[in-house]
């Protein structure tokens, strides 16, 4: 299950974070998903609480997802349009030459601690 | 509580542990590739035919499969050093894990060492295994239109192995098309159509392998 390698690496990395800013305690974890990153959230959130519990400074803590809008880039007419309604041909001008500009990331923003 | 700003990719721990792989084995002198494909696409049966042809190389292979030991001892009957790794149901490999599987190799030296991926087009190419070069396989039964529906495994990947294409006749597989998309996604990706059973092809790829072995020694 693709979601739960994700999970085991935000809590590590959480971990780490904590080490270094010495902190005792996460409330709250602010996550930024890309509409075409493949995570499935129901599931992301459901294994967050899950594994959460094995760590100290995780276990109270709350996972808030924001979705980032997946945009793809057209080289052809230089124009942006969205990904997830139109997916690799520009709407525009038909043509292919088209790149992702965002949306396939996963970002810890931030996070509330103690 | 304070509010910590941190714009950290989710994995950010797992790229340091990557780095740190790859600055190991650079001063090792060993290449680590990270040969990633779907189930069934000829991985062992490719690395049997390299380390068969390119027996003046150390070469070492990492098998990562869910169960098993089946691979390596298929490896391991050709006299190069193979562990199994299991991945306990994970659908890739990292480089925590990479790196483990790397130390339970031992203390000989290699010049190549293959981490042979979980059998999966997706999630291997979302992360860093620590290896200096990425290789993909596609074989010639799984279709011509991979490169649209996996479209991060090409783009990630330095090189694309067209396997099986002894068996081109017997399937619908336009063999221009799918390197057109793939270089498309990826302009710089090295391509090369093989079969490893009848050999055709082989040469370019091994050709690429020691070529990307002495730049990885020398610079």
């Amino acid at each position: 299950m693709h979601e739960m390698g994700i999970v085991l690496h935000l809590a590590k990395t959480l971990d780490e974070t904590a080490a270094e800013e010495q902190l005792t305690k996460i409330g709250k974890v602010v996550l930024q998903v890309g509409e075409v990153s493949g995570i499935m959230t129901d599931l992301f959130v459901d294994c967050w609480n899950y594994f959460k519990g094995r760590h100290d400074v995780l276990k109270d803590s709350e996972l808030v997802l924001e979705t980032i809008p997946a945009v793809t880039y057209c080289d052809n007419c230089k124009g942006t349009y969205e990904t997830v309604k139109y997916g690799k041909e520009c709407p525009y001008c038909h043509s292919g030459e088209t790149w992702l500009l965002k949306g396939s990331e996963c970002i810890i923003k931030e996070i509330e601690a103690e | 509580m304070k509010r910590i700003t941190l714009n950290a990719t989710v994995t950010a721990s797992n790229e340091r542990d990557a780095d740190a792989l790859r600055a190991r084995t650079k001063a090792m002198g060993t290449l680590l590739v990270n040969v990633m494909s779907s189930a069934g696409s000829g991985k062992t049966t490719l690395l049997s035919r390299i380390i068969k042809d390119l027996a003046g190389l150390r070469i070492a292979v990492m098998e990562a499969d869910i169960a098993s030991d089946v691979d390596a001892e298929r490896i391991e009957a050709l006299g190069a050093a193979a562990v199994q790794v299991h991945t306990s149901g994970m659908c890739h490999m990292d480089a925590g894990m990479t790196a483990a599987a790397f130390d339970a190799l031992g203390d000989e030296r290699f010049d190549l060492a293959f981490l042979e991926n979980v059998g999966n087009l997706i999630c291997p190419a979302e992360y860093d295994t620590g290896a200096g070069k990425k290789l993909m396989i596609l074989s010639v039964s799984e279709g011509d239109d991979k490169p649209l529906k996996y479209p991060l495994m090409f783009k990630e990947s330095d090189a694309l192995v067209i396997s099986k294409i002894d068996a081109l006749p017997y399937f619908d597989f336009d063999l221009p098309r799918c390197i057109y998309c793939a270089k498309k996604l990826n302009p710089g990706i090295a391509v090369f159509p093989v079969s490893a059973k009848t050999g055709e092809g082989m040469a370019a790829l091994e050709q690429w392998l020691l070529d990307c072995v002495n730049d990885w020694k020398t610079n």
